[in-house]
């Protein structure tokens, strides 16, 4: 299991919870878990989040591993100027 | 050997002051610009613009412009269909009018016709009739729940209920107990901010040429920080599939996150489809004011707490954004940034963005971030003259660093602040003395930087030169990074590099030039596709020498026999293995694609020093030093451009630039007369120092370099003049009306 923390105004969309386990080993099954657990983040979830892993930041990388030890925390999609 | 996971420190070519590539094509006028492209039989485009900062648009009668002899097409809304996709539906939308104009200069109509007269001509006898609505531009009057509404139903799943009509997006970021800290506090201070909405300001205004044939395929060349961007939404809009339209970028005469959308090219298109002909549209300067993307304007919150030895026990921010008429996700990076700078264990940030009767925003360099920080470090200098502390101290006692969990929820891994804030320390600037009437501001500030899709592709061609083709328009310097970097791995001289940016049907898909992601990301491929022509090199050569290929390296620029039992081999040049590379397989290439992770966070630390005329307000700089972590310097000449002039965009926004709207909703200073960015004379030098903490994430060590130099200078600047006067500020921008009546105030 793998714990994502969730900004703050995702939690009121994840039951409350700042902290979500789920089943997964990469940064798509991590989303496809976290949408099917919690079906009100899936919009936030299509219009796009990066992930950070152990403190690097991962836009769209479907197959970026993660480990149930590793840091991850879900974040808007960056975008730059 | 392995080929693509080798790290390098030890640099020959990387690092110097090469000639710039692209420098001889801009002074002698050779370069060829967005305006530059014309081909026989094209047609003049042109746009009507919205007089009203908001109305109903009953019809559009055209029929008139279409008779005027010399008209080709007239074009509206109504020649596209209307995109399911939200985000690709307000593009379109923000490019003509559907239903409602949002705006003052919203596009609503467009005719193509022989030349600039008679499309003159035609656009007023376009008749349209409106009803005026009820406007806002106020980002405040904007949340309130009796609101002018400008688009029903905008509001994402984030905002909470019983929010005003216009808000559109809420975030929230942040940890620890905050009340709690703010007990632990010696001292809170709360402060309420402003700040205008200011323009990126590139040169060269918006321009471009589009040629759609009978046959379906369309060719569209145009200035832009992304032709693969440019050529997704065209083909969105247009309807068309993305591979037969081909879109070509020029050089560009400046972006800054502005030229990372469209606004003229899809209405070209339409009206070369409708004409049959090639148009051209390039826009005015008024246009480009009064319907290009500005940066949002802001309306901030921002209360810290702090230990009487300086130590921050609490944090909070509200933040509210306006982006124009359609919803935008800015306020999220600026929620994001506000504290990331400092070590916190109780912070918390807010974040609405709210619908106003403005111009659609586009990015500007670091997006959201500035005028947070602005708030923030504003905050933090009057703390530090509250208890009479060293500002500089203040900030290196509550720096982030490796361990820090980050204000956004990630821990931090080797990170530059403190290395940045110490040589701030160390530098003579910050010991020099100030006279009378001047003061000196300080500010960190933080970007996150990031990858993406990049395609690279590398020719060793017969002659022993060597040919790059990538797909981001250079628009600081790229070329010469990504030549040199190209030279580097493969131990060639620069010169014998070229690399050039190629149109959209020859390479795989490459995201904007945006994020200070180039030389990151494209040096990335670049260093990767470089390492598969070697891999090829040693390959051909092994197969001559008759040895396994595992034993051939690259060294200096040559393949030469590695181990024991490789052989006693000459060293075979580059030059020489492509000279016979027809005979031993063909031409060589290597070639790249990834979508590029790891780019790294950036800090910066500015110090300014300002003189105040008390009789007029007028602020002089005096001396102004950027200290930043760029990783990896290429072209140290480059690094220090970007920190000098996204100093000097940060200096406008906080002394001059801003968007006024008159009451009846429309923009007063459409102009550079009016609307006052920084030139050579009103300015010092920007004095720079590169601090060269190697980014793990990237072969040479490379960071994102751009957009973190515009984060400091509000703050800095604001800092500098409120010590200057005696008086806090805390309005951007500082014009000296403002300034004078501040200081007329305090007596």
């Amino acid at each position: 299991m793998v714990k994502v923390k969730l900004w703050g105004s995702l939690r009121d969309l994840a039951d409350g919870h700042e902290l979500v386990e789920v089943e997964a080993s990469n940064f798509k099954e991590l989303l496809d878990a976290l949408a099917a657990k919690h079906p009100a983040l899936k919009p936030q979830i299509d219009r796009g989040v990066s992930l950070a892993v152990d403190g690097l930041v991962y836009r769209n990388s479907w197959f970026t591993e993660v480990k149930p030890d590793s840091e991850v925390v879900l974040m808007p999609y960056m975008k730059g100027g | 050997m392995n080929f693509q996971s080798q790290t390098k420190a030890d640099f020959k070519v990387v690092g110097t002051r090469v000639p710039r590539p692209d420098g001889v094509d801009k002074v002698t006028g050779r370069a060829l610009y967005g305006a530059d492209f014309n081909v026989p039989g094209m047609q003049v485009g042109l746009i009507l613009r919205s007089p009203h900062a908001h109305a109903t648009i009953n019809s559009i009668d055209t029929s008139a412009a279409l008779a005027l002899p010399g008209v080709k097409a007239v074009v509206t809304s109504a020649d596209w269909g209307v995109p399911e996709d939200d985000g690709l539906r307000d593009v379109q939308d923000n490019c003509l009018a559907r239903g409602k104009v949002l705006y003052d200069g919203h596009a609503v109509a467009a005719v193509a016709a022989k030349d600039m007269a008679t499309a003159k001509a035609a656009l007023k006898l376009i008749e349209i009739d409106y009803t005026p609505l009820p406007h806002v531009t106020d980002v405040d009057e904007a949340m309130k729940p009796d609101a002018p509404v400008i688009q029903e139903a905008r509001a994402d799943e984030s905002v909470p209920a019983g929010s005003g009509p216009n808000v559109t997006h809420y975030c929230e970021f942040g940890h620890g107990d905050l009340e709690a800290g703010f007990d632990r506090a010696d001292t809170i201070i709360e402060r309420s901010f402003t700040t205008a909405a200011t323009h990126q300001g590139y040169i060269e205004p918006h321009a471009c040429l589009a040629s759609y044939g009978n046959d379906g395929k369309a060719d569209l060349w145009c200035t832009t920080q992304g032709q693969y961007l440019v050529r997704d939404l065209c083909s969105g809009i247009m309807g068309m599939e993305g591979s037969q339209l081909r879109v070509t970028a020029s050089e560009i005469g400046g972006g800054f996150g502005g030229k990372t959308t469209v606004f003229i090219e899809p209405v070209a298109l339409a009206l070369s489809r409708k004409s049959g002909r090639p148009v051209k549209i390039v826009m005015s300067r008024v246009d480009v004011f009064r319907a290009t993307g500005p940066t949002v304007s802001s309306s901030i919150d921002v209360r810290i707490g702090m230990t009487r030895d300086g130590r921050i026990t609490a944090a909070d921010a509200k933040l509210r954004y306006q982006g124009g008429a359609f919803p935008c996700g800015t306020v999220d990076m600026g929620a994001q940034a506000a504290f990331a700078a400092y070590d916190l264990d109780a912070v918390r940030t807010r974040g609405w963005n709210a619908l106003t009767n403005r111009p659609k925003e586009a990015a500007y360099r670091a997006p959201g971030a500035p005028m947070a920080v602005y708030a923030v470090e504003s905050v933090l200098d009057e703390l530090c003259q509250t208890l009479n502390l060293d500002p500089l101290d203040v900030r290196l006692k509550n720096a982030a660093d490796a361990g820090t969990k980050a204000s956004y929820g990630v821990t931090f891994d080797q990170i530059g602040l403190k290395a940045t804030l110490e040589a701030a320390k160390e530098h003579d600037h910050y010991h020099a003395p100030l006279a009378d009437n001047q003061g000196r501001g300080l500010s960190c500030g933080f970007w996150f930087n990031f990858g993406g899709n990049t395609s690279v592709s590398l020719a060793i061609n017969a002659d022993g030169t060597v040919s790059v083709t990538e797909g981001n328009p250079d628009i600081g310097g790229s070329r010469a990074s990504i030549s040199m970097m190209a030279a580097e791995e493969l131990g060639v001289p620069y010169e014998k590099v070229r690399t050039t940016i190629t149109d959209t049907s020859s390479l795989g898909q490459n995201d904007v030039t945006d994020g200070s992601r180039v030389t990151f990301a494209v040096g990335l491929a670049t260093i990767k596709a470089a390492r598969a022509a070697i891999q090829v090199m040693c390959g051909r050569v092994a197969q001559i020498w008759g040895i396994d290929a595992d034993a051939v390296i690259w060294e200096d620029g040559a393949a030469k026999p590695s181990g024991p039992n490789a052989g006693n081999f000459e060293p075979m040049t580059l030059s020489e293995i492509a000279a016979i590379s027809s005979e031993t397989g063909g031409p060589i290439a290597g070639h790249h694609e990834v979508n590029a992770e790891g780019a790294g966070v950036s800090f910066g630390v500015h110090l300014a020093d300002v003189e105040v005329d008390p009789e007029t307000g007028a602020t002089r700089v005096l001396r102004y030093t950027v200290f930043q972590d760029a990783g990896k310097a290429v072209h140290p000449d480059y690094v220090e451009g970007q920190m000098q002039g996204g100093a000097v965009q940060g200096i406008g926004w906080a002394l001059n630039e801003e968007y006024i709207y008159g009451e009846d909703g429309r923009l007063q200073n459409a102009g550079f007369l009016d609307y006052r960015i920084p030139v050579a004379s009103d300015l010092p030098n920007i004095d720079t120092v590169i601090l060269e903490i190697p980014n793990p994430g990237h072969p040479y060590g490379v960071r994102g370099v751009g957009e973190t130099p515009i984060v400091p200078p509000l703050a800095a600047l604001s800092n500098a003049v409120s010590r200057a006067i005696g008086v806090r500020m805390h309005e951007l921008p500082m014009s000296p009306p403002k300034i004078l009546k501040a200081v007329m105030a305090k007596g």
